[in-house]
């Protein structure tokens, strides 16, 4: 039976196992939304394109599927930019699908026209252009095995308009031809043995863990390995859930605002065990002068990433779940008293404590604090980018996998609120809660919108100073408090909330935090607080970008006053 | 240091493009690119010489087998291999010069291919070393028009991998 091109996208897309599309509609997609209510497939209609490409990749992210957003030629496909580099940054498995325009019209600036695939050619896995209805079923099965497959990662289908309306016959087909695409790698045996004598022999072991071993599911098999070896665990950003933050073993985030203790660890261990991370330069500070005296043990399925920041001492390509699973029968107990009690009082000396402990004014990581007791460190947190997602990577101690979806490696304010709508939409039953400073929630507040439309029951904390925070801080630290083009003047959040239809509260005061953060809790529908915390509070500890982990400023404490 | 890279690459459009994109966003120095159909249909072999330490030409080899349609890329500067390149070089000559620039051609076996009526055309093949040699010395007849095609490669003796399609079920 023949079927249009637009017919075709969606057969393909439901044979994937596709439920949810996320998007915007278009002159260039006019046909593929024409055809979409003959399929069993939600069109979550966003307000903006990025905020399409942001709740698809929040959608993977949160349910490990691949994401789809959709939007139309030109400033639609232009719009999705920034949410396609966020996903390439976090290896998110996306399929974006735009249109474009009619291929006999194609490069000679029509209306709407964009080389979409020129232009996102550094920020995909792969990209395509189809312009031949006959080749755009086997395109949809190639970009949806290169998403989710090996290293994840974005892909970008282009069509053209005449291609959504041609017809052709359709079978979806059951495998791909691409030949030089190998995305499994099993981690060679000989180089997971070595890496278990180097893991044994070692008395100052640390695993820094990254979001390939979330990505790989191996989070059960690393906590089993460190708690077999006494092995102390740091992790990346988006590594955060691989071992709950609770956990004796656990010393939380490494990097520029991370622990004293794990970048002390860092500095100071034997063996570093780095599983699926690709030593970004926020987590290794000047990469000279990382880990100076560790054995390297690198791990991670992408070739490229070995040896590209940190040279190691024995480099291993391959999955981090299944390095994890073939590792962990060849480690020997341990108890490395000596080591762990050498953490532990770097943990007493971090200071950690000491912003929860300010009774006057109302800080920041206190509200963060505070949300963590009130959900016990168990509901999916979506973060968006600066002081607001770190002070949550410090005061939220998440007790499970995957229960933090952040921006890590483009960084990208505006991301949380979207995100988090495709994480609600992905998982219905799980209490979502969206960490987003006053200058974040601006860059894409119109989803409040769709928040409602969608009946979505976010719980939105806005951590309000007043300032764009992070860039505040590095003015005050290295640009003698010259705070230019930081200070917000803000709108009344809460009475903006109210105008979309979300119940909005505001907290001025500490008392004030817990009563709201229960009232949220207690409001069946979304609910946006408005926390206007201390304008000037800052992030420590925090490493000077540039300079050695053993560099940390640390939070000042008062009983030296 | 100089490196030649052979890398053998899928027919599609576009792939020409990455590459080169790659080139320039990461900031890799590449000399000079030869591409052409190789003994197997849809798969096109491409030579490419890159100026870098070791780290860079690992991380250009690595980046470059990342993107979906390259299939292998192989480092054969260390490697018995036979490289070429062909020049062709439009040189001034007339009258008694054209004896002493033919004469030249010979010694270097390469040849004129289009004669005009004050010039010469000619054609030479060899390292690039040899094509260097052979411009040097014509370089005072007044050398009007150069066109290379940067050096292509091929190792003695080995036989290429077979390209397998890896059919997933």
């Amino acid at each position: 039976m023949k079927r249009t091109g637009a017919e075709i996208l969606w057969e393909s897309l439901v044979a994937e196992g596709v439920e949810v599309v996320f998007g915007i509609c278009g002159g260039a997609v006019i046909h593929i939304t024409d055809a979409l209510p003959r399929y069993p497939i939600r069109f979550v209609l966003m307000r903006h394109e990025q905020a399409a490409a942001h709740a698809a990749d929040g959608y993977a992210r949160a349910t490990g599927r691949v994401g789809v957003c959709l939007a139309t030629s030109g400033p639609g496909a232009t719009n999705l930019v920034t949410g396609i580099a966020t996903a390439y940054m976090d290896s998110s498995p996306l399929l974006a699908v735009t249109g474009q325009v009619p291929t006999p019209v194609v490069g000679t600036d029509a209306f709407q026209e964009t080389d979409i695939t020129g232009i996102t050619l550094p920020i995909t896995k792969h990209n395509y252009l189809v312009t031949d209805i006959f080749d755009l079923a086997r395109t949809l099965k190639e970009a949806f095995h290169l998403a989710r497959t090996g290293r994840p990662g974005p892909v970008l289908v282009d069509i053209a308009k005449d291609v959504q309306a041609a017809e052709t016959g359709f079978s979806y087909p059951e495998g791909v031809e691409l030949p030089g695409y190998i995305p499994e790698r099993p981690p060679p045996e000989a180089l997971v043995r070595r890496a278990a004598e180097l893991l044994n022999a070692a008395e100052r072991p640390l695993i820094l863990a990254g979001h390939g071993v979330l990505l790989a599911g191996g989070h059960a098999e690393l906590v089993a390995l460190a708690e077999r070896g006494k092995i102390p665990v740091a992790t990346t950003l988006l590594g955060i859930g691989v071992i709950p933050g609770t956990h004796p073993l656990s010393l939380g985030m490494a990097g520029m605002h991370g622990t004293l203790q794990a970048n002390r660890a860092i500095q100071a261990c034997d063996l570093l065990l780095a599983v699926g991370t690709r030593f970004d330069d926020r987590v290794t500070g000047n990469p000279r002068t990382f880990a100076p005296h560790a054995t390297i043990v690198h791990v991670d399925i992408d070739p490229a990433e070995i040896g590209k920041n940190v040279a190691p001492d024995l480099a291993i390509v391959g999955d981090a779940g299944e390095f994890l699973r073939a590792l962990l029968p060849l480690a020997e107990p341990g108890d490395r008293r000596d080591w762990l009690a050498e953490i532990e009082s770097w943990r007493r000396e971090s200071g950690w404590e000491i912003p929860l402990q300010e009774e006057e004014k109302l800080l920041p990581q206190y509200v963060i604090h505070e949300i963590w007791r009130a959900t016990e460190g168990k509901v999916l947190m979506v973060t968006d980018v600066g002081q607001n997602q770190m002070w949550e990577a410090q005061y939220y101690l998440h007790e499970l996998p995957g229960s933090l979806i952040t921006s890590g490696g483009l960084g990208t304010m505006g991301f949380a609120l979207p995100a988090a709508i495709g994480a609600q939409v992905g998982r219905p039953d799980t209490q979502v809660w969206v960490i987003v400073g006053d200058g974040g929630i601006q860059m894409t507040i119109q989803e409040l919108a769709t928040v409602v439309q969608e009946g979505l029951p976010l719980k939105i904390a806005v951590i309000n100073n007043g300032f764009l925070g992070m860039v505040r801080q590095w003015q005050e630290l290295f640009f003698d408090r010259n705070y230019c083009a930081t200070c917000l003047r803000n709108p009344d959040f809460a009475r903006v909330a109210e105008a979309y239809g979300i119940r909005g509260l505001r907290v001025r005061q500490r008392h004030e935090v817990r009563v709201a953060i229960q009232e949220a809790l207690e409001t069946e529908g979304p609910v946006l607080i408005d926390f206007h915390v201390e304008q000037e509070a800052n992030v420590f500890p925090m490493v000077a970008p540039g300079r050695p982990l053993s560099e940390m400023i640390l939070p000042e404490r008062k009983e030296a006053r | 240091m100089r490196h030649t890279l052979v890398a053998a690459v899928e027919d599609k459009p576009g792939v020409l493009n990455r590459m080169v994109s790659l080139f320039r966003r990461r900031r890799y120095n590449i000399e000079s690119l030869a591409v052409g159909h190789s003994e197997t249909p849809g798969i096109s072999r491409m030579t490419f010489v890159v100026e870098g330490d070791d780290r860079v030409i690992e991380q250009v080899k690595k980046q470059l087998e990342k993107l979906v349609n390259v299939i292998e890329v192989r480092d054969v500067t260390g490697e018995p291999a036979v490289i070429r390149e062909l020049a062709l070089i439009r040189v001034r000559a007339t009258g008694e010069q054209r004896g002493e620039v033919a004469q030249l051609v010979e010694l270097y076996r390469a040849r004129v291919v289009d004669v005009d009526h004050d010039s010469l055309m000619v054609e030479v093949t060899g390292t690039e070393e040899k094509v260097n040699h052979l411009i040097t010395l014509l370089e005072p007849f007044g050398i009007e028009e150069i066109v290379r095609t940067g050096p292509v490669a091929m190792v003695r003796g080995a036989r290429p991998k077979e390209f397998r399609m890896n059919v997933l079920k």
